[in-house]
């Protein structure tokens, strides 16, 4: 193999990764809407655990929850958790979940996302021992659900345009 | 890279999710048991992605103006309408407030009146939201050579915004007033009695603990109060506002949710400890 094409296959390998983060590091610019970069984190991961989970194995969804949790200011482990328990869940339905329509898949991402906005809430409680707001974790869901088609829009074109790649050079 | 057999693995990659699982709950005791080394791996990465944000700030700070642009004129006539109206307003208090200014300066010349020194400060920009779901921060980025120190007052250009919480090395964070670990003490206005307001998350903190017999009235003006010695007395934070369910909320003069630049004043204060200071307590026997 020659070194451009192995360059090429890592760069495949590390691009949900990357971009995932990158997305992650934009969503905290001051926009106005608190709690976007859990709901862009959280579409990120699910998807590419289902289509991808090669390029999102479990250290690397660590990894991005450790990042997570430092850059919201949020006690440190709540999003490593919740992303990890997201990339499990998606992972054991992948089967199902990537021959299933768009639609499908949507409405399955926002049961993921219910479970994890109030995973993330209970564990918020748990850890700052007081009862936070319940709205955060609403808004949190509201966000995650409608910003899932724009990003999976996005992925489903760099997953084919990979898809193609791996075609033509095996 | 050391080759594995095929099973195993299989069976490594099928035992590192439990594990990474595992490890999840270790950094949440980690993050309770040594709050300073998260501090300090916060500030770390927020030292090392304030250029990025302060680059990523201009997109977002260009469009920010064109939608305010184009709000300001789609409302252009009636906005003019309300000028003219608070100009007029605005004439007869300053003719209010010159006469009261000329008699404050002979009435200070009559008690040899020591005037306060004019508080320092410096402005730094809001480049990153730093607060997630549940907190209500910002992230501001300061030259190399900055002078921000923990406890110092944040204000935008209308009123009271928060308070430094963490200094990095070319960041700072201040936790706003909205925060629910807001305590901020402060005085109303018009009856002096003082209260203290307590963030919740949502836009408009609540007051509490207010003296009895002092109810605070619908649109008393609501300052700072120096108890404590957290903050310097009379700055301005917003008027009180009752909801439907009875209770007394603060609306804030700043505008959290568009905050651009934030001014830090340097009152030297030091009524707020450091948190090394309230999180490591000085262990007993080892004196």
């Amino acid at each position: 193999m020659g070194l451009m094409r192995r360059l090429d296959a890592a760069l495949r390998a590390a691009f949900p990764a990357v971009f995932a983060l990158a997305l992650m590091v934009l969503g905290a610019t001051p926009v106005g809407v608190p709690g976007l970069v859990t709901a862009l984190a959280l579409p990120s991961v699910f998807f590419w655990s289902v289509f991808r989970p090669a390029a999102m194995p479990p250290p690397v969804v660590f990894a991005i929850g450790l990042l997570h949790d430092l850059l919201v200011f949020a006690p440190l482990g709540i999003g490593v958790l919740v992303l990890l328990l997201v990339h499990g869940l998606a992972f054991r339905a992948r089967q199902m979940l990537a021959r299933a329509s768009f639609l499908a898949g949507w409405l399955a991402f926002c049961a993921v996302a219910a479970g994890a906005a109030g995973l993330g809430w209970a564990l918020q409680a748990l850890l700052g021992w007081q009862w936070p707001a319940l709205m955060p974790g609403v808004h949190l869901f509201g966000a995650a659900v409608g910003l899932y088609p724009g990003i999976a829009w996005i992925l489903t074109r760099a997953h084919m345009a990979m898809r193609r790649a791996e075609g033509a050079a095996p | 890279m050391i080759r594995l057999s095929i099973p195993l693995r299989q069976a490594l990659a099928r035992l590192s999710l439990p594990v990474l699982i595992a490890a999840a709950f270790g950094t949440m005791l980690l993050g309770k048991a040594d709050a300073l080394l998260v501090e300090r791996a916060r500030m770390a990465l927020a030292d090392a992605l304030a250029p990025v944000w302060t680059a990523a700030q201009q997109p977002v700070a260009a469009a920010r103006r064109v939608i305010a642009e184009a709000e300001a004129l789609m409302k252009l006539r009636e906005e003019n309408a309300r000028l003219v109206e608070e100009n007029e307003r605005l004439h007869r208090w300053q003719a209010a407030a010159l006469a009261l200014e000329a008699e404050n300066a002979l009435l200070r010349r009559q008690l040899a009146w020591v005037p306060d020194p004019a508080p320092q400060f410096r402005t730094a920009r809001v480049v990153a939201d730093a607060g997630g779901t549940y907190a209500r921060a910002v992230l501001l980025a300061a030259g190399p050579q900055h002078n921000i120190r923990k406890g110092q007052v944040a204000l935008d250009e209308r009123g009271f915004a928060g308070r430094v919480t963490e200094v990095g090395a070319r960041s700072a964070r201040v936790l706003l007033a909205t925060d629910i670990n807001s305590r901020i003490p402060v005085t109303l206005e018009g009856s002096r009695a003082r209260a203290i307001m307590v963030g919740n998350n949502q836009a408009r903190p609540r007051l509490q603990h207010w003296p009895e017999g002092s109810l605070p009235r619908e649109g008393e003006r609501v300052v700072t109060s120096a108890e404590a010695g957290a903050f310097p007395a009379g700055l301005p934070v917003g008027v009180v506002r009752w909801t439907e369910s009875g209770a007394a909320e603060v609306e804030l003069f700043a505008r959290l949710d568009r905050l651009d630049v934030l001014r830090l004043f340097d009152f030297g204060l030091s009524g707020i400890l450091p948190p090394e200071a309230v999180a490591r307590p000085e262990p007993r026997g080892r004196r």
